[in-house]
Formats: C-alpha cells, structure tokens, sequence
C-alpha cells in the first residue's frame, strides 16, 4: 500500500533526540513534586532535531492550496489577498510581547489601535457602537442573538424566544439561536431569490425575538426587500441581526445600519483580510444601534480625553459578559486595523466596487459558456451560484466532481452544495483581488471539465488525479476513527 | 423508487412501525430515508426501559453528510435497541425494513390512528418529489 | 487602491463583456436611499512605508517591561522556527480544510496535534480547538450536560480558585442554555479546594465538577480526593490545565481513579506569543466514549481510493454546518494557525524539552517568592505546593505599588483586589524560564525601594 508522502512525526522520533538549543538548562534542584502528583511516564510527543522539524512542516506545508498559491474562489470566505504588511506590523515585538493583564499606561499604542478600529468598523458599518471581543464570526452571532435576549428581557419582554432565519441561511445561524435558548422558524425564499414577505408578516407576533439575515443573502443576490423587510419586524416588536459574512459585497456602497439592523457582526478574516490560517483564528466583532449599546459584550475600549482605557463590568453593567479570557483577538484585530488604514475611506468602496466586478464578470464568463445560474435574472453581487443539476442529470457528473476535478487544474474548489436549497450548486466568490487573466482561466477550466463530462466522464469522476492523494473515504473515516497516531505494539 | 411495504405503517418523518406478535412494535427508518441520509456510519439506539412520548427524539442516526434525530412514532416503554448496530450501522441500508430495525417497544395504547398506511406514504413521496 | 490589480483597460474590457456601462450599474438592484454618499469618519489611505512608520511609533509608546505576570498568559521562549514556518503562505493563508485532498498538510498538522494533546493529558482524544481556554471551558461544561446521562439538574460546580474570567466566560456562554453554575470556596488557609468542602453537596445531584490544576493561584489542588468525590457520585469531572505543567504533573487522564471526563485549557504557553491576549487558543481532550459530544473539528486518518494513507475532516455529521440547530456548538472558524504553531512548538521541545521548561519555571518562581519575600513588608500567603505562580501579600494596597513598579519598566504582578477582596493587599507573580537571577534581583530591588518609599510618605 503507497505510504504516506510525508510520514507522521512520530515516525521520525529517535530516543534521546531533541532540538537542545531549544532548551533552557536543566535546574540545579528539581522540582519537589508530590508522588501522587507527579507524572510517570512521558507525553507523546516527538524527540527529533530542529532541522527535521522544520523540514517535516515545510514539507506539509506544500502540501496546501493556499491564497498565496492558488485561486481559491469559495463563496462567502472571501478569500482574498492576505497582505504582507498586516502580519509585519501586527508582529512587532511590542505588541506581540505585551501581556493582556500589563496596565493601560503600557498600552496606549496597542490601544490606540484598537480605539480606532472600533470607530472605523463603526463608521463603516453605520452602527453605534462595537465591542471586538468576539473570537469568530459564529461567536460574534452568539453575542448578537444574546444582546437581543438581553433587550427584550431588560424590558420584562419575557415571551420573545423564537427567532426567525432564512432556509438559505448558513448553519451557525440556527446553530447560535439554538445555543441562546431561542427556538428557530425558518420561512421560504421566493421564487425570485428574496424574503417570501408575506411569508414573513404571517411569521412574527408577540413571540419573535429577531430575524437573521445576510445581505447579500446567502444566494449571492441583494435582498431588495430589506427596508420592508426591518419595517415589519420592527413593528413586531423584533430586532434585525445582521450575519456579516458578505460585507465584502457591499463595502463602502450600503451599510448595515442604514438597512435597519440592530446587531451586527463582521467577520475580520473575511472582509478585512486577516488570515484563514488553515481554520482560523478569526475575529467576529460585532456592532449595534443605540437601543443594544448597554448590552455589548465587554471589555471594550474608551476615550478620558486623550488617553484610552478598557470597559469593563462597571462601565456596563448591562452587558451580555466576557466571552473571552482577556479582549479577544488582539493579533488578528491589529492586522485588520492596518488594513484599514490601508485601504483608507477610498479603499473601501473599491472594494465593494471590484469584488462585484470580479463576480459578474465570472458570471457573464459562465453565462456564456452554457453553465446555468441560479438566478439569472439578478445581479451577482461578490458572489453567484450555478446549479449542476441539469449535468447531474444528463451526464451523471455532480457538483463535487467538478470541484474535485478543479483541484487538478489549480483552483481550489468553489463552495459546493452550499446554500441548501438549490440542488448541485457552487457558490463562487472571487473577490477584488484577483486579475481579470485568472477569472478568465478558471472560466476555461469550467469549460474544460464540462467537455470532460460528456467525453469522459469516469476519468472525471475518478477526480483529483494529481494531488498528494485521490478521493478519499470518508465514510471508513467516521466508521473506523482513527484520530492520534499510537506506536506499533511493542515499540 | 424506494421500497414501501404495504403490511407496515409509517410516519411523515420517514419512520416505520410493525406490529409484532407479542403485542410489542417494531420501529426503522425507512428506505427512502436511508437512502438519503447515504452510508450509515453511526446509529444510536434508546436503552431498554426508556419511556418514550409520541414524537420524542429516541435515536440518532448519523451519517457523512447528515445526522437525523428520529422520532417515536407512537408512546411506550422500550424493550429493546438494536445491538447489532453498535458494529454494523451499514445494516441500516441494506435492509432498512428488516435487520436494519431500531427499536422495539410495548406500545402504552393500542392508538395507531395517526400513523400513514403504507398508501398514504408512497403518496407523500410522490408529492416530494423523489 | 485595495490591493486591487485591474487597469483602466480591463475594467473597460469587463464592463463590456457583462454589457454594463460603468460599475455602478452593477448596483442598480440596491434602493438608492441605501447608498453611501462618502465615508468621511475613515482616515485617507496610507501606504505600506506610511503605515508602517505609524504602527513603529506606536509600538515604541508601548516598549518592553520586564513581566512578571501570569494569571492565565505566559511568556515563554519561542524558538524562532516556530513562527517561520507557521507564517508560510502555504499554512498562514489555507482555507478550512474541507476539500480533503487539497489540504493534507494543515490536515495532518492537526492529526499530529491531536496525538500530541490526547497523550499530554492522558485522554484518548482531542479536537482540533476552541477560541481559547475560557471559552473551552463553557464548552465542556455544556458537553457535560449532553453527556452524563446519570443528572438531570444541568449544575456545574465551580471552585472559586479557577481563573476569574473563566468563571465569568463559563457563565456568559452557558448561562442562556439554563446550565447553573454554583461556586465552591476554597481553603483560606491553603488556597485550594479541600474535598471536605465538597461534603455539602452529597446526595444532590450534581452534573459536574470544575477542577483547576494549577488552580488560578498557581497552587496544587488535591486532584485525586476531588476527582474520587466527583467519580463515586457518577459526577462528570472537568480538568482545566495548563499544557506545560503536564510535562511533569500527573495528567487528567490518571486523576484518582478513572480519572477526568473532559479535558480543556489554554494552549498559549505552547508557542504562542502573548500579543495582548489573542489570539491563543483551547484545547479539549476526553474518552473515546464521549467522542461524539465533543464540539469542534476533527480529523482521522483513512485511505484514498488507491489505498494510500490521506487525512480528512471526520465526524462533521455534528457540527454547525450540517446539523445546524442540532450541532454539539456553533463553532465554525476556529484558531487553526496557533494549533499549527504549538505542533512545530511541541515537535521542537519534546518531552525532555518541555519538562526543561516547567521545571525552570518552577525554580524561578521559587528564586523569585524568595527574593521577594526578603522585602520588609511582603509575605508568601499560602505555604501550599505551586506550579509557577504564587501569591504575595504586602502590608499596604498593591495598585499603586504595581504603578510605581510599571513606571520603572517592570510588569510585577496581577493585583488580586479585584476578585480576591478577602485576601486583603495580595498580588500574584510569576517567573518562567525566560527570567534570568538578575533580573529577578532588579524586581525584588526596585520593590523595596517602592515598599521605603511609601512607607517614609
């Protein structure tokens, strides 16, 4: 059986190995531990030298698809240029090296920073106010949702637990209703891609704590509704909590706050370019209009004339809480504050006005080439959707044999099956930063594989062909869990 | 087209329900159901004793793509869970009305009013679609 | 422009192509009362040169004092190919790993992580992180609630000696799902949680118990009475532990007899540098029995369809994507580059590296207690064993003092007034191995300065 291309760590240890000048010295007196507390047998962990160790990651490392090695279009990721200059000036030793607890008066540089990433979010947003403690933009939803909670039960409002959500909506949104101790109603999308509206005022009543929204909605189109749409559920007693996740569509063009929203988050690692890193960290800040601002999760930082200071329990004893040990994210936070900057009031629209470039550029591509739209007669906003259903049919070739066999042209896959309701779909995102030759690549890349599907459709659905390793099996995988690498017997 | 046999009843949720002779029910997911949940890699099954309600969650059955709460068609007292599905959820699909079973339970009335004939399901999957 | 590549010509060609005449039209969908005239409270653009002689002026205000805090964030040596190879384009700018085959490297960068947790805190499994340590813990208090199927109350008790913030986060995320927290007092006299204390609650039923080792207080808790106590009542026992201790302390996995059921804490100290507070990132540990509860990612080894070896997402069946109100959590980013960094942090020390660097911790903490203590004025408030932090008592309120401390360039500790009012004017100080003997000397120096100077005022 073909071996792995890089062998598991492990499986380079050698006893006594060790990347010594990694070591502090060994101490003059031991540590007098206990014996019941003591540690028996050594962890797991590898005994090898410092340049195997860096060669085994480095190895790993080109193993990925990355954005600084690939196009990697995935719908509502945004995965878009990570700029150098966010990771070097986020990691000078003085901010990286600066303990969370040190005192304010070692701090006022770090801190200027974050004060004013505060007010540009706002700005940008139309929103009042914002804490940017939450980790993830599923943690900033869970903060929204809470914050609405919080408002209706301030208000001795007790009966408000039900929270409305889209079908196409993404999973963390009922996921985080759930996890407020809301129950969740979902209503239909019409025919055209928006807000069933009547849908939606059968809907609401006396027991509607809020609606969760995208907009762009996660079907890639504007909800042209969405002034109606906050009207009636205002009017329900409801509150608007907007999902930020296709912010990049409209940055610098709308802004959640003028739409109607009450509660916001914004996902860093998406709109404001901090890195996926392989599956975060993110930073889920989130936003509110004047009636939420009590009840924004702390701490968040202050102005007392010209120096800054953190706000804590006492500052806002309405708060939903901590959700974080300390003030969340802070490396992340710096590099999308300098991205910010670098983008400046300018930047930004061009950044809504290109991302929407790039998208229905690639859709007229598409378009043209035969592949069906999900909505064809709406606008892409920095994202589309083409549904394979007519292929699947037809030809017996599915969404996810195309994006498996992209990876062998050197696209990283489209989201695929993603929003739920239209059947074989991608979902595809761009974004600003890409040229017009690459969309034009992936565009003859797509048409490529649909000739493949008619040609020969087992060498497609045989896909990937030229990665480290082929399809995998992913339901021995769940059925025979294999989760940590355990030495031979009698190793 | 999935299987529908006519002697069993069945629930909108694509549960399925056989009268046994001891005066205990047998209850499964249907065909239709497992074929679209794909290969099954996990199934948990209620332990013997558990009082159910009509419509309570009472076994979970999981796989890549999705996990699905089923739901008890009808009130009881269970007997027996499946032990053969601890090793072989895959028993599920291949014989979804046989020894893909997932519980058995003394009914608490002899009430089945609620539950579809086996005419009455096959028109609800004519009507969704499949 | 925002890193933004088109030329005049191309945006010309596009708009043709689409059969527009100006990228505006392509928002003509969007109400115009909805559109922004102009973004006046943003800053114009800066360039990398202008940003970057912005953010050094501001790092300068800011500076390097000497720390001497802990209290849930540690400074430890980061060898510099940690961070080198964790900033490869390759690791720092992949996406999730979902399409399997595209993603080997992050995917076996974390299988190799979680070998490496599961083993540290003697358990059979870990998950691929959390958002941090506190917000790990809210987690597994929820997992403990699905799980123990033996209590109905949904209570979690929670000794005051676990980190403050902790206590506050575990009730922020849990407390909407109606999970109780309830405190438990520790031992004045020693500073940890005494079994005897536990007593109060035999015969009630109790979903789990909390137990920090070291506890916030940098103290040695009694783990085998506690966890004996929690296990004979079929109470669920939650570790929260800090990863480099476990290179010579007794893990979870072998507390008392059975040992915990989960496993969580703050994967910081593994290579990841303070930066503030974040980002860091939990870690989760348990059995294979509750493998299924635990939130989070997971990766498992299998085969490819030519029988190679590969690394795939496993297990997602539970999380937000696909189960949506039904998932274990909501956790969908999580923080996947400092999981890579604390790998190559972990394969760089090894086990002989890494009980090197708990012990040196140790033995500073030790020198540093010591020295401070020769300090008219300053006491060492409970005689009970410590890992790497302990707690002083001073004669006079600790903030100014610490002020005055901080004006001459030393961080000396976190002032316990705040959450720990009963233990009158107290500070918790720590030394890891990064602090040499001289510098512990200038801390304990400086400090009786300040102590003669406010006393003489």
């Amino acid at each position: 059986m073909p071996a792995l291309r890089e062998k598991v760590i492990f499986e380079y240890s050698r006893p006594g190995r060790g990347s010594r000048d990694q070591w502090p010295e060994e101490v003059e007196h031991p540590f007098k531990l206990p014996e019941n507390l003591k540690r028996q047998s050594p962890p797991l962990l590898p005994e090898v030298g410092e340049l195997e160790a860096v060669r085994h990651f480095t190895r790993l490392s080109q193993m990925n698809f990355s954005i600084d090695t690939h196009f990697y279009p995935l719908g509502s990721c945004t995965m878009k240029y990570n700029p150098k200059a966010c990771n070097q000036y986020a990691m000078l030793p003085e901010f990286l090296g600066r303990h969370p607890l040190a005192p304010e008066s070692h701090g006022q540089g770090f801190l200027t920073c974050m004060f004013e990433l505060q007010e540009m979010l706002k700005e940008v947003t139309g929103m009042q106010g914002v804490s940017l403690s939450p980790m993830a933009g599923a943690h900033g939803e869970f903060a929204g949702v809470a914050m609405i909670r919080a408002y209706h039960r301030a208000r001795s409002d007790l009966a408000r637990t039900e929270i409305i959500v889209p079908e196409a909506a993404h999973g963390t949104n009922p996921a985080t209703a759930m996890m407020c101790g809301c129950t969740v109603r979902e209503i239909r999308v019409a025919a055209d891609g928006d807000i069933d509206v009547a849908a939606l005022e059968a809907a609401v009543g006396p027991h509607t704590a809020g609606i969760m929204l995208t907009n762009p909605s996660t079907l890639g189109i504007f909800e042209r509704r969405i002034e109606e749409v906050a009207r009636i559920v205002h009017a329900a007693g409801g509150l608007l909590y907007y999902d930020g996740a296709n912010l990049n569509a409209i940055l610098g063009k709308v802004r959640p706050g003028d739409m109607g929203f009450d509660a916001i988050h914004m996902n860093l690692h998406k709109t404001f370019s901090t890195p996926h890193g392989g599956g975060g960290p993110g930073a889920g800040a989130v936003g509110v209009s004047a009636r939420l601002l009590p009840f924004l999760p702390i701490p968040i930082v202050g102005r007392d004339a010209e120096r800054y200071r953190w706000l804590a329990e006492g500052d806002l004893p309405q708060s939903i809480g901590r959700l974080s040990a300390f003030m969340g994210n802070a490396g992340v936070l710096l590099r999308a504050y300098i991205y910010m900057r670098m983008l400046g009031r300018t930047g930004m629209s061009e950044v809504g006005d290109y991302a929407t470039l790039n998208a229905n550029y690639l859709l007229t591509r598409l378009k043209q080439a035969g592949f069906e739209a999900a909505y064809p007669q709406r606008r892409a906003s920095h994202e589309f959707i083409i549904t394979l259903k007519r292929e699947a049919r037809e030809l017996d070739v599915n969404a996810m044999d195309f994006a498996k066999r992209l990876l062998d042209h050197g696209f990283h896959a489209p989201t695929t099956y993603f929003p739920l309701i239209v059947p074989e779909c991608l979902l595809i995102e761009p974004t600003e930063t890409e040229s017009r030759e690459v969309l034009d690549a992936f565009a003859d890349a797509m048409i490529r594989i649909a000739r493949e599907a008619r040609e020969e459709p087992e060498y497609l659905k045989g896909a990937p062909h030229s990665l480290p390793v082929r399809r995998l099996d992913d339901v021995r995988a769940a059925k025979q869990l294999d989760l940590t690498w355990k030495p031979k017997e009698g190793v | 087209m999935s299987q529908v046999p006519a002697d069993l009843h069945y629930t909108k949720s694509h549960e399925w329900v056989r009268k046994l002779s001891d005066g205990t029910v047998e209850i499964g997911i249907t065909d239709h159901a497992q074929h679209a949940l794909g290969d099954l890699v996990f199934a948990e099954v209620p332990d013997k004793g558990r009082v159910l309600a009509s419509g309570e969650a009472c076994a979970v059955v999981e796989s890549v793509k999705a996990a699905s709460d089923v739901y008890c068609p009808i009130a009881g007292e269970v007997t027996a869970g499946n032990p053969e599905l601890a090793t072989a959820p895959e028993l599920i699909n291949q014989d979804a009305f046989g020894r893909g079973w997932l519980l058995r339970l003394r009914p608490a009335s002899a009430a089945f009013g609620a539950l579809l004939s086996a005419a009455e399901y096959e028109e609800l999957l004519r009507a969704e679609g499949s | 422009m925002a890193f933004i590549p088109h030329t005049e010509a191309d945006v010309a060609e596009m708009l043709a192509a689409i059969g527009v005449a100006s990228i505006d039209q392509l928002f003509d969908e969007i109400p115009a009362s909805l559109r922004v005239r102009s973004l006046d409270g943003i800053p114009a653009a800066m360039n990398e040169m202008q940003i970057g002689k912005l953010m050094s002026a501001r790092a300068q205000t800011d500076g390097r004092p000497l720390c001497f805090i802990g209290a849930g964030a540690y400074e430890h040596h980061i060898p510099a190919a940690v961070w080198a190879v964790a900033t490869r384009g390759e690791f720092y700018s992949a996406y999730t790993p979902y399409q399997a085959e595209a993603s080997q490297g992050t995917l076996q960068v974390i299988y190799e992580y979680q070998t490496m947790m599961a083993s540290l805190t003697g358990m059979e499994v870990a998950n691929a992180s959390l958002y941090d340590g506190a917000s790990a813990l809210a987690e597994a208090c929820l997992m403990a609630v699905r799980a123990n199927r033996k209590s109905k109350a949904q209570r979690v008790l929670v000794p005051r000696s676990v980190h403050p913030h902790y206590r506050k986060v575990a009730s922020a995320a849990a407390g909407n799902q109606a999970v109780r927290f309830e405190e438990v007092a520790y031992s004045a006299a020693e500073g940890r949680t005494l079994a005897s204390t536990l007593a109060r609650f035999d015969g009630q039923d109790v979903t789990a118990l909390v137990i920090q080792q070291p506890n916030f207080f940098g103290v040695l808790e009694d783990v085998d009475a506690l966890t004996r106590w929690a296990r004979e009542r079929d109470i669920f026992v939650i570790a929260v532990v800090n990863p480099t201790s476990l290179a010579l302390l007794k893990p979870p996995g072998e507390w008392g007899a059975g040992g915990a059921d989960i496993v969580v804490g703050e994967g910081q100290p593994l290579g990841v540098p303070l930066c503030s507070g974040g980002p860091y990132f939990g870690f989760m540990t348990t059995r294979m029995a509750h493998v299924r509860q635990m939130p989070g990612r997971l990766v498992g080894r299998t085969v490819d369809v030519s029988g190679r070896d590969g690394f795939t997402l496993t297990l997602q069946a539970r999380e937000q994507h696909i189960r949506r109100a039904r998932a274990t959590s909501n956790i969908c980013t999580n923080q996947g580059l400092l999981v890579t960094a604390a790998t190559i942090y972990m394969s760089l020390m090894g086990p002989q590296g890494l009980a090197r660097v708990a012990a040196a911790s140790h033995a500073r903490t030790a020198e540093l207690v010591a020295a401070l203590t020769r300090v008219p004025g300053v006491r060492r408030v409970f005689p009970s064993p410590y890992f790497h932090e302990a707690v002083v008592g001073l004669d006079r309120p600790a903030a100014p003092v610490l002020q005055r401390l901080a004006d001459r360039g030393i961080l000396a500790g976190f002032d316990l007034a705040e959450h720990y009012p009963e233990l009158g004017h107290a500070l918790l100080v720590c030394a890891t191995e990064t602090k040499t003997s001289a510098e512990i000397e200038r801390y304990a120096h400086a400090l009786g300065d300040v102590m003669k100077a406010a006393r003489a005022a």
